[in-house]
């Protein structure tokens, strides 16, 4: 049980260049699933490496449970991390690999025995226990190493895309298993990926991070509903959100020749900014009828359909600004083709704003 | 002697590379000339070694005829005359210099080579360098230092004199090729150990060590083979007491280089022993060369 901080943390490879995580602060509460999501290149793993001591902290501090471990060896941070590609030891057994933490801190074989069986039990690798890790397919690996951080029963998980080896299907499945697990045990986690379907289902909080700098860290409906700038809001949701640069009009702004009204509370968090940032989500569009008056609806031409049967997302061009896409969630058979004319409104209580030039939320 | 073994292998890879080729490709003309060239190196270069070990089990008379005899009553006298010669210590020489030597290059090579893969530093090449710049100084330049030195300290003709150099001539190699062998170890390994908490020579021991096992492997053969085959440094350092095979083997040309079925029987006794081990490690060494296709 802990909580782990991060306070003004900073990773810096090569001094006088931009740090690889820079002056990263969060909390992660006692029990906690927390998730660091970013694209590659973003400091994730760095900052989850930091946390485990395999990179060194070259400002500020990680705490867990209030202890200050920057000059704390991997070993003595009461940590258990699993990694990407799972680290087997591949000269021992399934039960000679998660017993191993143990034996180096001296617990009694009969314990290390007891524990290993338990943690086989809980993750279905009973019967798999005296082979070794060559012998196992790729999720019964990846549970092999589950099973070794938590017979640990260390303060804190540490996750480094662990899911990203398995195939689809079996990724959805060991998704579920770890979040329940999580539950059940109520040991803190830092997750790290670069999914993020992952990032919104598993995490009970989400830290989304871009070129080593801390995004936004909220609850995945924050996320969704309130990102706090155009990076989050592009790069949660799938598909992601339509970010399209506009004009201002009188009371709002235009696209594709109609006008978009924006709330008072928006216009005067806008202020004198004559071109804005407006996001709109794939199913904050209203498919209208293509006879609909042209003064109330965006016109707009079909180029790709993804039919995934509950719903359909067209990718479309605008008809009057062939440069401008947009992506509409549609019902699941939807009737257009490539090709094809459609008209769209938005939702105007849904739209997102940002500044054009810091990508900040306005409203 | 580094013939036969490369013939030997050649003769092999040429074998099921042929195997492996599905039928249909084997109809191309091309592969067709190929595979008759490869025979052709293959069988000039393991020709002579095939006659080496045919006239070892002739008689003399035999082995002088102008016809040469390819059907012959096989005798084993040649070989009784070898060891009455005297190669028996030789060869106990020569096994004692080869494993002692390749003994002490592993252990201190592995650790060296651990080091230098584990987290290197600015200085991890310099320190590549200075290990691989010791073979390039031709032995033959260093020959005469060497010889005083040994001399004033009084260790010519002492087998230990012949380990120590062995010892440092294959250690730099040895140091450099398991170094690739580490490297290929996966990172990820090393930190799960250390977060589980093993030491680093117990990371050594029963992480690394067993992955990179064929590597090492490879390593020692390639030694045992450099020290068994040495020559240079036993004929300029030793004499009767630690003389090894190869001295052995020219001390008899001289003395005896018309007998041709004597000198083949002991060329073809200083042959044996690294063919046998390379033959029997075929497969390790193979794996262990290849290391880095395995991952």
């Amino acid at each position: 049980m802990a909580e782990v901080v991060f306070d003004q943390a900073s990773r810096i490879y090569t001094p006088g260049a931009k740090p690889a995580v820079d002056k990263l602060s969060l909390t992660v509460a006692d029990g906690d699933l927390v998730v660091l999501v970013g694209p590659s290149g973003s400091g994730k793993s760095t900052a989850l490496r930091m946390l485990a001591g395999l990179e060194p902290i070259d400002a500020g501090s990680v705490r867990i449970n209030g202890r200050d471990v920057v000059d704390v060896q991997p070993k003595d941070r009461d940590i258990a991390m699993v990694f990407q590609n799972y680290a087997l030891y591949p000269s021992k057994t399934v039960a000679e690999n998660m017993a191993f933490p143990l034996k180096m801190r001296g617990v009694e074989k009969e314990e290390r025995a007891k524990r290993v069986r338990e943690a086989a039990d809980m993750l279905g690798l009973t019967e798999y226990l005296d082979r070794k890790p060559k012998a196992l397919s790729g999720g019964q690996r990846q549970r092999v190493a589950m099973g070794r951080a938590i017979v640990r029963e260390p303060q804190v998980f540490l996750m480094d895309e662990p899911l990203s080896n398995l195939d689809a299907k079996m990724r959805v499945q060991t998704r579920a298993q770890i979040a329940e697990m999580q539950n059940r045990l109520a040991v803190s986690t830092v997750y790290v990926t670069h999914d993020q379907v992952e990032a919104m289902t598993m995490g009970d909080k989400v830290a989304v991070l871009a070129d080593g700098k801390l995004q936004q860290y909220a609850t995945p409906p924050e996320l969704y509903d309130r990102p706090a700038n155009a990076f989050v809001a592009g790069f949660i949701g799938s598909p992601a959100m339509n970010l399209l640069e506009l004009p201002r009009s009188s009371s709002g702004v235009t696209l594709g020749g109609i006008e978009i009204p924006l709330t008072r509370e928006v216009t005067n968090a806008v202020g004198s900014r004559d071109k804005l940032t407006i996001g709109i989500r794939p199913e904050d569009w209203v498919l209208e009828s293509t006879d609909a008056d042209a003064g109330s609806v965006v016109k707009a031409v079909v180029d790709v359909v993804e039919e995934l049967g509950s719903e359909s997302y067209l990718y479309a061009h605008l008809a009057e600004d062939t440069a401008t896409k947009i992506v509409v969630r549609g019902p699941g058979r939807v009737k257009v083709r490539f090709g094809d004319p459609i008209a769209v409104r938005p939702t105007a209580e849904a739209l997102h704003v940002f500044d054009v030039e810091s990508g900040e939320r306005l409203d | 002697m580094a013939v036969t073994t490369d013939t030997a292998s050649d003769e092999r890879t040429t074998a099921t590379d042929e195997a492996q080729v599905p039928r249909k490709q084997r109809t191309s003309g091309a592969n067709v000339w190929f595979g008759v060239i490869a025979w052709i190196v293959g069988i000039a270069f393991f020709f002579p070694v095939f006659w080496m070990v045919l006239t070892s089990f002739k008689t003399e008379a035999d082995a002088y005829t102008t016809t040469p005899k390819i059907i012959f009553e096989p005798t084993l006298e040649q070989y009784e005359g070898v060891f009455a010669a005297g190669i028996g210590p030789y060869l106990a020489n020569s096994v004692a210099a080869t494993v002692i030597s390749t003994i002490l290059v592993l252990l201190l090579g592995v650790p060296a080579a651990f080091a230098l893969s584990l987290r290197p530093v600015q200085k991890t090449t310099d320190v590549l360098f200075f290990f691989i710049s010791t073979k390039m100084l031709p032995v033959v330049a260093a020959i005469v230092p060497i010889y005083v030195v040994v001399n004033q300290i009084g260790m010519l003709d002492n087998i230990w004199t012949l380990i120590i150099l062995y010892t440092g001539m294959n250690l730099p190699i040895a140091v450099w090729m398991m170094r690739s062998f580490f490297l290929e170890v996966p990172g990820e390994l090393l930190e799960q150990a250390s977060i589980d908490g093993a030491p680093l020579w117990r990371t050594l021991r029963e992480i690394v060590l067993p992955i990179i096992s064929p590597g090492i492997f490879a390593t020692a053969l390639i030694c045992v083979i450099f020290a068994w085959n040495e020559f240079f440094f036993a004929v300029n350092l030793t004499a009767a007491n630690a003389g090894t095979v190869p001295v052995f083997l020219v001390g008899f040309i001289t003395s005896e280089g018309l007998y041709w079925a004597q000198l083949s029987a002991a060329a073809t006794l200083a042959a044996l022993p690294v063919v046998l081990a390379g033959w029997v490690a075929q497969n390790k060494l193979v794996q262990g060369l290849s290391f880095g296709a395995v991952k």
